[in-house]
Protein backbone atom coordinates (compact mmCIF):
# COMPACT_ATOMS: atom_id res chain seq x y z
CA UNK A 1 0.00 0.00 0.00
CA UNK A 2 1.24 3.50 -0.78
CA UNK A 3 2.11 5.86 2.08
CA UNK A 4 -0.10 8.54 3.56
CA UNK A 5 1.27 12.06 3.67
CA UNK A 6 -0.17 14.61 6.11
CA UNK A 7 1.55 17.98 6.48
CA UNK A 8 5.27 17.18 6.72
CA UNK A 9 4.91 13.57 7.87
CA UNK A 10 4.58 10.24 6.13
CA UNK A 11 2.65 7.30 7.53
CA UNK A 12 2.50 3.68 6.40
CA UNK A 13 -0.98 3.03 7.75
CA UNK A 14 -4.17 4.63 6.50
CA UNK A 15 -6.13 3.54 9.55
CA UNK A 16 -6.21 5.86 12.55
CA UNK A 17 -7.47 4.54 15.87
CA UNK A 18 -9.19 6.24 18.77
CA UNK A 19 -8.34 5.17 22.32
CA UNK A 20 -11.69 5.73 24.03
CA UNK A 21 -14.15 3.25 25.50
CA UNK A 22 -11.88 0.17 25.60
CA UNK A 23 -12.57 -2.21 28.47
CA UNK A 24 -8.91 -2.05 29.57
CA UNK A 25 -5.60 -0.50 28.60
CA UNK A 26 -4.52 -3.91 27.35
CA UNK A 27 -7.53 -4.21 25.07
CA UNK A 28 -6.71 -0.76 23.68
CA UNK A 29 -3.04 -1.64 23.14
CA UNK A 30 -3.99 -4.92 21.44
CA UNK A 31 -6.34 -3.10 19.09
CA UNK A 32 -3.66 -0.53 18.27
CA UNK A 33 -1.10 -3.27 17.60
CA UNK A 34 -3.37 -5.35 15.38
CA UNK A 35 -4.73 -2.37 13.47
CA UNK A 36 -1.23 -1.51 12.26
CA UNK A 37 -2.03 2.14 12.92
CA UNK A 38 0.56 4.91 13.19
CA UNK A 39 -1.74 7.60 14.60
CA UNK A 40 -3.87 7.34 17.74
CA UNK A 41 -6.22 9.96 19.09
CA UNK A 42 -6.46 10.91 22.76
CA UNK A 43 -8.63 13.31 24.74
CA UNK A 44 -7.89 15.80 27.53
CA UNK A 45 -9.88 15.86 30.73
CA UNK A 46 -9.66 17.19 34.25
CA UNK A 47 -7.82 14.96 36.70
CA UNK A 48 -10.18 13.52 39.31
CA UNK A 49 -8.24 14.89 42.25
CA UNK A 50 -10.10 12.67 44.70
CA UNK A 51 -9.15 9.56 42.74
CA UNK A 52 -6.18 10.29 40.46
CA UNK A 53 -5.49 7.69 37.75
CA UNK A 54 -2.33 7.06 35.76
CA UNK A 55 -2.17 9.11 32.62
CA UNK A 56 -3.01 7.22 29.46
CA UNK A 57 0.34 8.34 28.10
CA UNK A 58 2.20 6.05 30.47
CA UNK A 59 0.76 3.13 28.46
CA UNK A 60 1.38 4.34 24.90
CA UNK A 61 4.76 4.09 23.14
CA UNK A 62 5.14 7.56 21.69
CA UNK A 63 8.13 6.53 19.59
CA UNK A 64 5.83 4.20 17.71
CA UNK A 65 2.54 6.12 17.60
CA UNK A 66 1.88 9.74 16.82
CA UNK A 67 -0.44 11.07 19.50
CA UNK A 68 -3.22 13.12 17.98
CA UNK A 69 -4.97 14.99 20.80
CA UNK A 70 -8.59 15.81 20.11
CA UNK A 71 -10.60 18.72 21.43
CA UNK A 72 -13.62 16.59 22.31
CA UNK A 73 -15.96 18.20 24.76
CA UNK A 74 -15.41 21.66 23.28
CA UNK A 75 -18.63 23.47 22.44
CA UNK A 76 -17.04 26.62 21.05
CA UNK A 77 -13.94 27.61 19.10
CA UNK A 78 -12.55 29.20 22.25
CA UNK A 79 -12.84 25.97 24.25
CA UNK A 80 -11.27 23.95 21.43
CA UNK A 81 -8.34 26.37 21.15
CA UNK A 82 -7.79 26.14 24.90
CA UNK A 83 -7.67 22.32 24.73
CA UNK A 84 -5.27 22.37 21.77
CA UNK A 85 -2.90 24.68 23.65
CA UNK A 86 -3.06 22.44 26.72
CA UNK A 87 -2.21 19.40 24.61
CA UNK A 88 0.80 21.16 23.16
CA UNK A 89 1.88 22.26 26.63
CA UNK A 90 1.71 18.61 27.68
CA UNK A 91 4.56 17.93 25.30
CA UNK A 92 2.62 16.65 22.31
CA UNK A 93 3.61 17.60 18.82
CA UNK A 94 1.44 20.49 17.69
CA UNK A 95 -1.07 18.29 15.93
CA UNK A 96 -4.73 18.49 16.84
CA UNK A 97 -7.88 16.71 15.81
CA UNK A 98 -10.23 19.62 16.09
CA UNK A 99 -13.71 18.77 17.34
CA UNK A 100 -16.34 21.34 18.24
CA UNK A 101 -19.61 19.60 19.06
CA UNK A 102 -22.16 21.75 20.90
CA UNK A 103 -25.03 19.30 20.45
CA UNK A 104 -24.90 16.54 23.09
CA UNK A 105 -27.28 14.16 21.34
CA UNK A 106 -25.79 13.75 17.88
CA UNK A 107 -22.37 15.30 18.60
CA UNK A 108 -22.48 16.94 15.20
CA UNK A 109 -19.60 19.31 14.48
CA UNK A 110 -20.33 23.04 14.47
CA UNK A 111 -19.13 24.32 11.09
CA UNK A 112 -18.80 27.99 12.08
CA UNK A 113 -16.86 27.37 15.29
CA UNK A 114 -14.73 24.69 13.61
CA UNK A 115 -13.67 27.13 10.88
CA UNK A 116 -12.94 29.87 13.44
CA UNK A 117 -10.80 27.55 15.54
CA UNK A 118 -8.96 26.24 12.48
CA UNK A 119 -7.99 29.77 11.45
CA UNK A 120 -6.60 30.56 14.91
CA UNK A 121 -4.77 27.27 15.45
CA UNK A 122 -3.15 27.26 12.01
CA UNK A 123 -1.77 30.74 12.74
CA UNK A 124 -0.37 29.39 16.01
CA UNK A 125 1.53 26.70 14.12
CA UNK A 126 -0.74 23.74 14.74
CA UNK A 127 -1.29 20.98 12.20
CA UNK A 128 -5.08 20.99 12.27
CA UNK A 129 -7.22 17.99 11.32
CA UNK A 130 -10.80 19.21 11.66
CA UNK A 131 -13.76 16.89 12.24
CA UNK A 132 -16.51 18.35 10.08
CA UNK A 133 -19.97 17.84 8.65
CA UNK A 134 -19.81 16.24 5.18
CA UNK A 135 -20.18 19.64 3.49
CA UNK A 136 -18.03 20.17 0.38
CA UNK A 137 -18.15 23.97 0.68
CA UNK A 138 -16.97 23.86 4.29
CA UNK A 139 -14.21 21.43 3.28
CA UNK A 140 -12.87 24.01 0.83
CA UNK A 141 -13.11 26.78 3.42
CA UNK A 142 -11.18 24.68 5.95
CA UNK A 143 -8.57 23.85 3.34
CA UNK A 144 -8.17 27.55 2.50
CA UNK A 145 -7.78 28.26 6.22
CA UNK A 146 -4.82 25.89 6.26
CA UNK A 147 -6.28 22.62 7.56
CA UNK A 148 -3.88 19.73 6.99
CA UNK A 149 -6.74 17.32 6.27
CA UNK A 150 -10.50 17.41 6.31
CA UNK A 151 -12.35 14.80 8.35
CA UNK A 152 -15.97 14.50 7.23
CA UNK A 153 -18.21 12.23 9.27
CA UNK A 154 -19.68 9.05 7.85
CA UNK A 155 -22.42 9.04 10.48
CA UNK A 156 -22.74 10.48 14.00
CA UNK A 157 -19.93 9.49 16.39
CA UNK A 158 -20.21 6.00 17.82
CA UNK A 159 -23.25 4.96 15.79
CA UNK A 160 -21.61 2.25 13.63
CA UNK A 161 -24.04 3.14 10.84
CA UNK A 162 -21.52 3.44 8.04
CA UNK A 163 -21.02 5.92 5.24
CA UNK A 164 -24.44 7.60 5.30
CA UNK A 165 -22.83 10.71 3.80
CA UNK A 166 -21.42 8.83 0.83
CA UNK A 167 -22.44 11.19 -2.00
CA UNK A 168 -21.23 14.31 -0.20
CA UNK A 169 -17.95 12.65 0.83
CA UNK A 170 -17.45 11.76 -2.85
CA UNK A 171 -17.69 15.45 -3.77
CA UNK A 172 -15.30 16.40 -0.96
CA UNK A 173 -12.78 13.83 -2.23
CA UNK A 174 -13.18 15.04 -5.80
CA UNK A 175 -12.44 18.64 -4.85
CA UNK A 176 -9.96 18.32 -1.99
CA UNK A 177 -6.30 19.26 -2.25
CA UNK A 178 -5.62 17.84 1.22
CA UNK A 179 -6.13 14.26 2.46
CA UNK A 180 -9.75 13.38 3.22
CA UNK A 181 -10.03 11.25 6.36
CA UNK A 182 -13.46 9.76 6.98
CA UNK A 183 -14.09 9.92 10.71
CA UNK A 184 -16.99 8.80 12.84
CA UNK A 185 -19.78 6.35 12.35
CA UNK A 186 -17.89 3.60 10.51
CA UNK A 187 -18.89 0.36 12.18
CA UNK A 188 -17.70 -2.47 9.92
CA UNK A 189 -14.64 -3.14 7.77
CA UNK A 190 -16.87 -2.93 4.68
CA UNK A 191 -17.67 0.69 5.62
CA UNK A 192 -13.97 1.48 5.80
CA UNK A 193 -13.32 -0.30 2.51
CA UNK A 194 -16.14 1.64 0.88
CA UNK A 195 -14.63 4.97 1.95
CA UNK A 196 -11.18 3.92 0.77
CA UNK A 197 -12.47 2.63 -2.57
CA UNK A 198 -13.95 6.09 -3.16
CA UNK A 199 -10.53 7.66 -2.67
CA UNK A 200 -10.52 8.65 0.97
CA UNK A 201 -6.93 9.00 2.14
CA UNK A 202 -7.59 7.34 5.49
CA UNK A 203 -10.28 6.49 8.02
CA UNK A 204 -10.48 6.85 11.78
CA UNK A 205 -12.34 4.37 13.97
CA UNK A 206 -12.80 3.97 17.68
CA UNK A 207 -16.19 2.65 18.79
CA UNK A 208 -16.15 0.00 16.06
CA UNK A 209 -13.07 -1.51 17.72
CA UNK A 210 -13.68 -0.69 21.37
CA UNK A 211 -17.27 -1.82 21.55
CA UNK A 212 -16.79 -5.42 20.43
CA UNK A 213 -15.94 -8.55 22.41
CA UNK A 214 -12.65 -8.93 20.50
CA UNK A 215 -11.11 -5.54 19.65
CA UNK A 216 -7.85 -7.08 18.35
CA UNK A 217 -9.69 -9.26 15.83
CA UNK A 218 -11.85 -6.33 14.73
CA UNK A 219 -8.74 -4.19 14.38
CA UNK A 220 -7.22 -6.81 12.05
CA UNK A 221 -10.44 -6.88 10.05
CA UNK A 222 -10.46 -3.08 9.71
CA UNK A 223 -6.83 -3.12 8.68
CA UNK A 224 -7.68 -5.52 5.86
CA UNK A 225 -10.72 -3.48 4.89
CA UNK A 226 -8.68 -0.30 4.65
CA UNK A 227 -5.90 -1.98 2.69
CA UNK A 228 -8.36 -3.69 0.33
CA UNK A 229 -10.19 -0.45 -0.31
CA UNK A 230 -7.01 1.52 -0.91
CA UNK A 231 -5.53 -1.05 -3.26
CA UNK A 232 -8.79 -1.21 -5.20
CA UNK A 233 -8.87 2.57 -5.51
CA UNK A 234 -5.28 2.67 -6.72
CA UNK A 235 -5.89 -0.21 -9.15
CA UNK A 236 -8.90 1.59 -10.60
CA UNK A 237 -12.39 0.19 -10.18
CA UNK A 238 -14.05 -0.73 -13.47
CA UNK A 239 -16.98 1.21 -14.91
CA UNK A 240 -20.57 0.30 -14.07
CA UNK A 241 -22.81 -0.83 -16.94
CA UNK A 242 -26.52 -1.36 -17.38
CA UNK A 243 -26.30 -4.38 -19.70
CA UNK A 244 -24.29 -7.57 -19.20
CA UNK A 245 -20.77 -7.72 -20.58
CA UNK A 246 -19.80 -11.38 -20.95
CA UNK A 247 -16.67 -12.52 -19.20
CA UNK A 248 -16.46 -15.73 -21.33
CA UNK A 249 -16.01 -15.81 -25.13
CA UNK A 250 -19.21 -15.31 -27.11
CA UNK A 251 -18.14 -17.71 -29.87
CA UNK A 252 -17.45 -21.46 -30.14
CA UNK A 253 -20.60 -22.66 -28.38
CA UNK A 254 -21.51 -26.40 -28.64
CA UNK A 255 -24.13 -25.67 -31.23
CA UNK A 256 -24.11 -24.58 -34.84
CA UNK A 257 -24.18 -20.85 -35.06
CA UNK A 258 -25.91 -19.26 -37.99
CA UNK B 1 -6.26 30.47 52.16
CA UNK B 2 -8.66 28.81 49.77
CA UNK B 3 -8.12 27.92 46.14
CA UNK B 4 -10.18 25.95 43.64
CA UNK B 5 -8.64 22.87 42.02
CA UNK B 6 -10.65 21.26 39.24
CA UNK B 7 -13.82 22.66 40.73
CA UNK B 8 -13.01 21.53 44.30
CA UNK B 9 -12.32 24.04 47.05
CA UNK B 10 -9.07 23.30 48.88
CA UNK B 11 -7.28 24.94 51.79
CA UNK B 12 -3.60 25.58 51.19
CA UNK B 13 -0.96 27.38 53.24
CA UNK B 14 0.13 30.92 52.49
CA UNK B 15 2.85 31.11 49.82
CA UNK B 16 2.09 27.60 48.57
CA UNK B 17 3.51 26.91 45.12
CA UNK B 18 2.25 24.75 42.26
CA UNK B 19 4.78 22.14 43.34
CA UNK B 20 3.14 22.05 46.78
CA UNK B 21 -0.18 21.32 45.11
CA UNK B 22 1.12 18.11 43.58
CA UNK B 23 1.95 16.86 47.06
CA UNK B 24 -1.44 17.94 48.35
CA UNK B 25 -3.39 15.96 45.76
CA UNK B 26 -0.83 13.14 45.25
CA UNK B 27 -0.43 13.56 41.50
CA UNK B 28 2.68 12.92 39.41
CA UNK B 29 3.54 16.32 37.85
CA UNK B 30 4.89 14.63 34.72
CA UNK B 31 1.42 13.36 33.85
CA UNK B 32 -0.53 16.61 33.91
CA UNK B 33 -0.75 20.10 32.48
CA UNK B 34 -1.44 22.98 34.85
CA UNK B 35 -3.60 26.01 34.23
CA UNK B 36 -3.33 28.81 36.79
CA UNK B 37 -6.14 31.35 36.49
CA UNK B 38 -6.51 30.40 32.84
CA UNK B 39 -2.82 30.54 31.92
CA UNK B 40 -0.76 27.43 31.22
CA UNK B 41 2.19 27.06 33.61
CA UNK B 42 5.40 25.56 32.27
CA UNK B 43 6.88 22.77 34.45
CA UNK B 44 10.03 24.90 34.84
CA UNK B 45 7.91 27.47 36.68
CA UNK B 46 6.10 25.14 39.11
CA UNK B 47 8.50 25.97 41.97
CA UNK B 48 8.30 29.72 41.48
CA UNK B 49 4.56 30.03 40.88
CA UNK B 50 3.00 31.01 44.21
CA UNK B 51 -0.72 30.83 44.77
CA UNK B 52 -3.06 33.47 46.12
CA UNK B 53 -6.40 33.26 47.86
CA UNK B 54 -9.17 32.58 45.35
CA UNK B 55 -6.90 31.25 42.60
CA UNK B 56 -8.32 28.74 40.16
CA UNK B 57 -6.19 25.76 39.19
CA UNK B 58 -6.96 23.19 36.54
CA UNK B 59 -5.01 19.94 36.38
CA UNK B 60 -5.53 18.26 33.02
CA UNK B 61 -4.38 14.89 31.72
CA UNK B 62 -4.77 12.65 28.70
CA UNK B 63 -7.49 10.03 28.67
CA UNK B 64 -8.81 7.69 26.00
CA UNK B 65 -10.74 9.39 23.24
CA UNK B 66 -11.63 9.12 19.59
Amino acid sequence: MDNLQIANRTFRSRLMVGTGKFSSHQAMLDAMEHSGCDIVTVALRRVDINNPQDSLLSHIDQDRYLLLPNTSGARTAEEAIRLARLARAAGCEPWVKLEVTPDPYYLLPDPVETLKATEVLVKEGFVVLPYMPADPVLAKRLEEAGAATVMPLGAPIGTNRGLLTRDLVAIIIEQAQVPVVVDAGLGAPSHAAEAMEMGAAAVLVNTALADTPDPAAMARAFRKGVEAGREAFCAGIGPKRQQASASSPLTGFLRNES
Amino acid sequence: MQITINGNDKQVSQHATVTDLFNLVAINPEQVVVEHNGSIISPADYDQTTLNDGDVIELIQFVGGG
